[in-house]
């Protein structure tokens, strides 16, 4: 018995009195998540984290010009800062994590050599105007990156400069008013068509640059419904906005009619090209007709979707649009690279500049990064795995829950609607929030708005079969306890997340959108 | 009390009538966080968007069911803007406008004839 | 192929759970003459090393800022990053998460983007920001477009002063809309011939500080103008740590606040990704473009955050929307969040007179050059000098003996005619034997 604990330590777990979770802690912690505080509410005014040299100047050659009452920004030590960010950080869902199946957001596996390669100082520690004999490298990037972007697209010229992919559609809108302009049509030519299916990107952007949207009705086959554009078509369209795959994973069996009508009208065909991870290396954009597309390098190539940003949305263009694109934009001298940053230097009929440098670099290192690994054989293997994962999940959730459209495959993410949670009283929102307790982030939900409680999943190809059983397990489980009257589970949901649901109502209606000192402190802040 | 197929009320008072969003409207918009109301001598042409509400999932404009010029709009719903789904319509009117044709206020539906178009949406 | 899981074998059984004979079954809606069978036109697979050395040797051939005398900014500054920033943007929950959609489970990205929200109101002077646009330019044509809604004027009046790049794109997209730009002549300082050119149909005068010329400029005076004329003042700020040390925007009468933040945490990339600051007054908050954070409490009564105000928005409002903008700059927000909590009022006052000192050093450096003309009279990190020669051949002349002197005024705007205009900033990270690299060798291509 000489191995007896002899201080009193159990060493098995107690015998639980009961199984309630519902156990609030003291201090608002919970095991590993921290209850962190805002950074304005710790003692850190005055105080910094980094180690600087004494300014020999006090700034007083510069008058009444200098900054006197405080700014009202704390500073944090650097083990203050980590711990800060690191326990905001576990706040977080993560693709790391596990699946992210956000419906029309392409969550893929951001491969770290991309992150790499992006750090190399040749790439980040470059100035965009410096002369361009010292920045060979970089041009010879975006011109790369340029060749990959039109060749996998079979479309004659890329701009790469928007900055987001609703950027892009601002820069392919404006390249089709010059065309129309040119031509002397862009007084009679108003009107752009959408889809009643579109991102809300696709009208906002027709109408910042000035047109009116008509919307175009859908089939219930969910495709756009060819004869009501036909009809819409003529003198007065300058483009339509069609999603190929469209917003409910379906390809538009009827595109080639749909872009002969287009041309035929005088119009041109703007695809947004968010859903392009659907078809890269298998089909090419150009072939369709399409005279521009925006490509989602954050989407599609795989550079990190960052918490919301940044993003990138090249633009290719056809024949016809080319001549448009904005500045600047890199030529192959054969003796170098150059980069053409006034429009005015080689074609006069460039619409403009779309931002102050050359977009985002950083973006454009990342995707050719992740293009180069996998090559044309693995961009059509992307494909391949993204469509036939989102048809696997739809084939093994479609006998309980109901597909939105049952007929026929998807492309690369499954629809469903809410006509099976009918007499529930278990709504698309609450079945989300219940996800979240099982681990999983929900899909997109509530869109495309043509389909009723809409969710819309989108696995992406970089998921094993592994994580995708898993993921329809928790699905089949949730929705055999939705349909046994598990209600509870659901109206109450999340009960494991950092938070319980969230009063958006009370955000709206008096914004508090900054932290402010309490009234009758004396914080040195505003 | 008028109503159109926008779900806008009427209620006319001499020649001037208070406007609002019905309960339909204000219940399928949820909880109602913003409403802005035009200011007192705007003139309005039927079918105009005269007034925003907004809830937390949806934004709507709110169009002139009558023409005329705006007496007033409901300063208190900028600071209150549950008002439109507590009392839709009462206490949440959006303007009082002075009709120039108070007989066009008879062509719009009336209580029965509205709850009979909601039964067909 | 290293970035997809799925076995040959986990092919065939889900083919089969699907009912599907193979692949090809399940793009049977795309149209025959648009299959393509084999692969395009462009390399195979590549592993790693292969994929490093290529995309090395393309950097390798770049001149990085920091291993030569480098004196460029323009609206893009080199400064010195804490390396906590770096490790911290990379973490998998931040690296790799969304727009916070399910705010149960993205609290970390919207509690530090309240806490960005709130640096940028205080640093720009304002009482909101939202949680940033795409860059300072972008920011610039947005204030634009809001400010002729807020005021129902159709007229933009753009200081000489501004940064020709942003001029330009701003005009591209706001032009489109009809929206009319009244873009002043260049001028190192430009504040009367802005006050003159305000009139009753202005909605907005653009003004930037420091601007293009590096010139430091009271703004109260362009406030005052253009308040008294109905428009509204927007200040553009392209080194957003000059805030640290000038008086803020929002102090000398700002109604919109467009600056490019890249400044603080982001590198200078090549021109991007960078991040747009955008703040304004409270009352002007429904007609602002972008997306917002803000406070409230969860079902428990815990504090949280959420995705608010978002009607504004495209997802929600369509064609009517307050912009076209889906995205916010994400990471390159908390890079900036981070650094900033690292300076606090503090580090970033004292990294804010640390440029100043070294930008003055240059400037005397260079002033005492026969031939070179200081332009601008006060200055915070840049400053602009006129040459003898045509700078854009001076500054090739310099890089070709490894050293980056500036930015040729000519390079931003070839037809105002200042050919011999050179814009030179120094920050923080500038040493004293640089500046003595670049005065030396500016004299030795001056007098040949």
């Amino acid at each position: 018995m000489s191995t007896m604990n002899t201080v009193g330590r159990p060493t098995a777990p107690n015998a639980l009195p009961d199984n309630d979770y519902k156990h609030p802690t003291l201090t608002g912690a919970r095991g590993l998540l921290q209850d962190e505080h805002l950074i304005f509410e710790g003692e850190g005014w005055g105080k910094t984290g980094v180690d600087l040299p004494e300014p020999a100047t006090d700034g007083s050659d510069l008058g009444d010009l200098v900054r006197k009452d405080p700014i009202g920004l704390p500073g944090l030590s650097e083990p203050e800062a980590m711990r800060h960010y690191v326990r905001l950080s576990q706040k977080n869902h993560a693709i790391d994590l596990a699946i992210y199946p956000l419906g029309s957001c392409t969550m893929k596996h951001n491969p770290r050599l991309n992150e790499k390669m992006a750090r190399l100082p040749g790439f980040s520690d470059i100035h965009p105007l410096q002369p361009q004999s010292t920045v060979q490298g970089a041009l010879e990037l975006m011109d790369n990156l340029a060749h990959w972007l039109t060749t996998l697209t079979g479309m004659p010229a890329v701009a790469l400069s928007p900055k987001a992919g609703a950027h892009g559609e601002l820069c392919g809108l404006m390249a089709i008013r010059a065309a129309h302009e040119a031509k002397g049509e862009h007084e009679q030519r108003r009107k752009v068509l959408v889809p009643t299916s579109a991102h809300g990107t696709n009208p906002a952007t027709a109408a910042f640059v000035g047109y009116s949207v008509v919307e175009v009705a859908q089939t219930d086959d969910g495709r756009v419904d060819v004869a009501d554009l036909a009809s819409k078509l003529g003198p007065d369209v300058a483009a339509i906005m069609v999603t190929n795959p469209n917003t409910c994973g379906l390809f538009e069996r009827d595109i080639l009619e749909i872009s002969r009508l287009t041309h035929e009208a005088g119009a041109y065909f703007y695809c947004d090209g968010a859903n392009f991870n659907a078809i890269v290396g298998r089909v090419r954009p150009g072939d369709l007709g399409v005279d521009a597309m925006h490509i989602n390098l954050h989407k599609t190539f795989s550079t990190p979707h960052g918490g919301g940003g940044p993003g990138a949305g090249p633009v290719v263009l056809s024949e016809a649009l080319a001549p448009f694109a904005p500045a600047p934009w890199v030529v192959n001298t054969g003796e170098g690279y150059k980069l053409v940053e006034r429009e005015e230097d080689e074609a006069a009929q460039a619409f403009g500049r779309l931002c102050a440098f050359q977009g985002q670099m950083g973006m454009y290192v990342r995707a050719l990064s992740y293009m180069m690994s996998h090559g044309s054989d693995g961009l059509r293997q992307v494909a391949e795995d993204a469509v036939l994962n989102a048809n696997y999940i739809k084939a093994r959730l479609s006998d309980l829950m109901s597909a939105a459209f049952p007929e026929g495959p998807c492309m690369h993410e499954a629809l469903f609607d809410d006509e099976w949670l009918k007499g529930t009283d278990i709504t698309t929102l609450d079945f989300a929030k219940a996800m979240i307790d099982e681990g999983f982030h929900p899909m997109t939900m509530y869109f495309p708005l043509v389909v009723h409680g809409a969710m819309l999943i989108e696995p992406t190809e970089t998921e094993s079969k592994q994580e995708l059983d898993r993921f329809i397990n928790a699905m089949r489980l949730l929705a055999e306890a939705a349909k046994a009257g598990d209600v509870d589970r659901f109206k109450g949901a999340p009960f494991h997340a950092p938070l319980r649901r969230l009063d958006e109502t009370r955000a709206a209606r008096s914004p508090r959108l900054r932290w402010s000192a309490p009234e009758g402190s004396n914080i040195a802040a505003e | 009390m008028r109503f159109t197929k926008d779900h806008e009320w009427v209620r006319l008072e001499g020649d001037v009538a208070t406007v609002g969003i019905s309960k339909h409207a204000a219940d399928a918009l949820g909880d109602v966080v913003f409403v802005e109301t035009p200011e007192a001598g705007k003139t309005v042409s039927v079918g105009d968007s005269f007034a925003v509400v907004e809830s937390v999932k949806a934004a709507s404009d709110v169009y002139a069911p009558v023409a005329g010029e705006v007496v007033e709009g409901n300063a208190a719903l900028a600071s209150a803007p549950e008002t439109v789904n507590a009392d839709p319509e009462g206490e949440g009117w959006f303007a009082k406008i002075k009709v120039s044709d108070a007989s066009a206020v008879e062509a719009l539906m009336d209580q029965a004839a509205y709850d009979a178009y909601l039964t067909t949406l | 192929m290293r970035y997809l899981p799925l076995t040959p074998d986990d092919r065939e059984a889900m083919l089969a759970a699907i009912g599907a004979k193979s692949i090809d079954d399940l793009f049977i809606d795309v149209p025959q003459a648009a299959r393509r069978d084999g692969f395009v036109a462009l390399p195979r697979v590549a592993g790693e090393l292969e994929v490093e050395r290529a995309l090395s040797a393309m950097a390798g051939k770049n001149a990085t800022a920091s291993i030569v005398p480098f004196f460029c900014g323009a609206g893009a500054y080199k400064h010195h990053v804490p390396a906590t920033v770096d490790h911290v943007i990379q973490r998998s929950e931040f690296l790799t998460s969304y727009t916070p959609y399910q705010p149960e489970i993205a609290q970390g990205t919207l509690q530090y983007l309240y806490e960005f929200q709130t640096q940028v109101a205080n640093l720009t002077g304002m009482e909101v920001a939202n949680a940033s646009l795409y860059d300072g330019s972008t920011a610039m044509a947005e204030g634009v477009l809001m400010a002729t809604r807020v005021t129902r004027r159709n007229k933009a009046v753009i200081s000489g002063g501004v940064h020709p790049h942003y001029v330009k794109a701003t005009e591209t997209v706001v032009h489109a809309v009809g929206v009319e730009t009244q873009a002043l002549t260049a001028a190192v300082d430009a504040e009367d011939a802005v006050i003159a050119a305000i009139d009753k149909d202005t909605a907005c005068v653009v003004v930037q500080t420091p601007n293009v010329f590096g010139t430091a400029t009271d703004l109260t005076k362009i406030a005052e103008a253009a308040h008294a004329a109905g428009a509204l003042l927007i200040v553009v700020v392209t080194e957003a740590v000059s805030m640290g040390l000038l008086k803020s925007p929002g102090e000398m009468g700002a109604d919109i606040v467009a600056a490019e933040g890249q400044s603080i945490g982001n590198a200078l990339n090549f021109g991007g990704p960078y991040i747009g600051l955008f703040a304004t007054r409270e009352k002007l908050l429904r007609q602002t473009p972008g997306r917002y954070c803000g406070e409230t409490v969860d079902a428990d009564g815990r504090r949280g955050f959420v995705l608010t105000l978002s009607t504004r928005e495209q997802h929600i409002r369509r064609d009517k929307a307050t912009s076209n903008i889906c995205t916010n700059s994400g990471l390159c927000c908390l890079a900036f969040t981070i650094h900033m909590s690292l300076l606090g009022e503090t580090g970033l006052r004292q990294m804010a007179l640390l440029n100043h000192e070294k930008a003055v050093a240059t400037r005397d450096a260079l002033a005492a050059i026969p031939g070179v003309e200081v332009l601008t009279p006060r200055f915070f990190n840049e400053f602009a000098v006129k040459l003898p020669k045509n700078a854009a051949e001076v500054v090739q002349t310099l890089a070709d003996n490894g050293i980056l002197a500036g930015v040729p005024y000519s390079r931003l705007a070839p037809e105002a005619g200042l050919d011999d205009v050179l814009l030179v900033a120094a920050t923080e990270t500038t040493l004293d034997a640089d500046i003595k690299i670049l005065a030396g060798a500016l004299a030795k291509v001056l007098a040949a």
